[in-house]
């Protein structure tokens, strides 16, 4: 699944640090999601669409 | 970045320092009894049983973990770490069982149980967590 986590995060000028703590995830957890190598459960996705005030699937696509 | 532990992590980290430090008690008390003042049975059971105790302990501490890590990420990485643990730990007394069965090794572990192959499993799989995606899970 694609993201535009680190596109939505970099034009607010959050780090992955503050990400999470919004998220209330580790930095760990955002760097996976970011980078592909791991897709949220649902109501996390749910969390980071709610924290962009965006739908899910403007922020996760189909595809590697 | 230096990795902030999450509350569960450290609960985790105090009940493993507290079942191993009652481990390494347990063990010297034990030795010192059996070579010194060998108990009885059925006293003899219960005081060979009592180091086993704590390594009890460290299990329910592990998947307690399981339990209690509220991130998800960092969970699925503690679970794929136990099943690794388990395959190799599963594998390698298998294999050494077989060994014996034919009389190719000798019988007996050397004091090297199934636990000890466990908690060996869990640290090759923190690496091949690591490797495979490029975070460890527990220490």
């Amino acid at each position: 699944m694609k993201n535009r986590l680190k596109v939505l995060r970099a034009e607010r000028g959050w780090s992955q640090q503050d990400l999470a703590e919004r998220l209330q995830v580790s930095r760990q957890s955002v760097n996976a999601i970011e980078t592909g190598k791991y897709d949220p459960s649902l109501p996390l996705a749910f969390r980071i669409a709610d924290l962009f005030g965006m739908a899910i699937e403007d922020i996760f696509q189909k595809g590697e | 970045m230096a990795r902030v532990q999450s509350p569960a992590m450290r609960r985790y980290l105090k009940r493993l320092a507290a079942f191993m430090a009652a481990y390494v008690v347990l063990i010297l008390v034990d030795g010192w009894l059996f070579r010194h003042a060998r108990p009885a049975p059925p006293l003899s059971y219960a005081a060979a049983v009592l180091p086993a105790l704590p390594i009890i302990g460290v299990f329910w501490t592990v998947f307690r973990l399981l339990v209690e890590e509220t991130d998800e990420y960092i969970r699925m990485l503690f679970v794929r770490q136990s099943l690794f643990a388990t395959a190799f730990c599963l594998t390698v007394m298998t294999v050494w069982e077989f060994l014996q069965n034919y009389e190719v090794v000798p019988s007996g572990n050397g004091g090297f149980g199934a636990a000890f192959f466990w908690f060996m499993g869990l640290g090759l799989g923190a690496i091949w967590n690591r490797f495979t995606f490029g975070d460890g899970g527990c220490a």
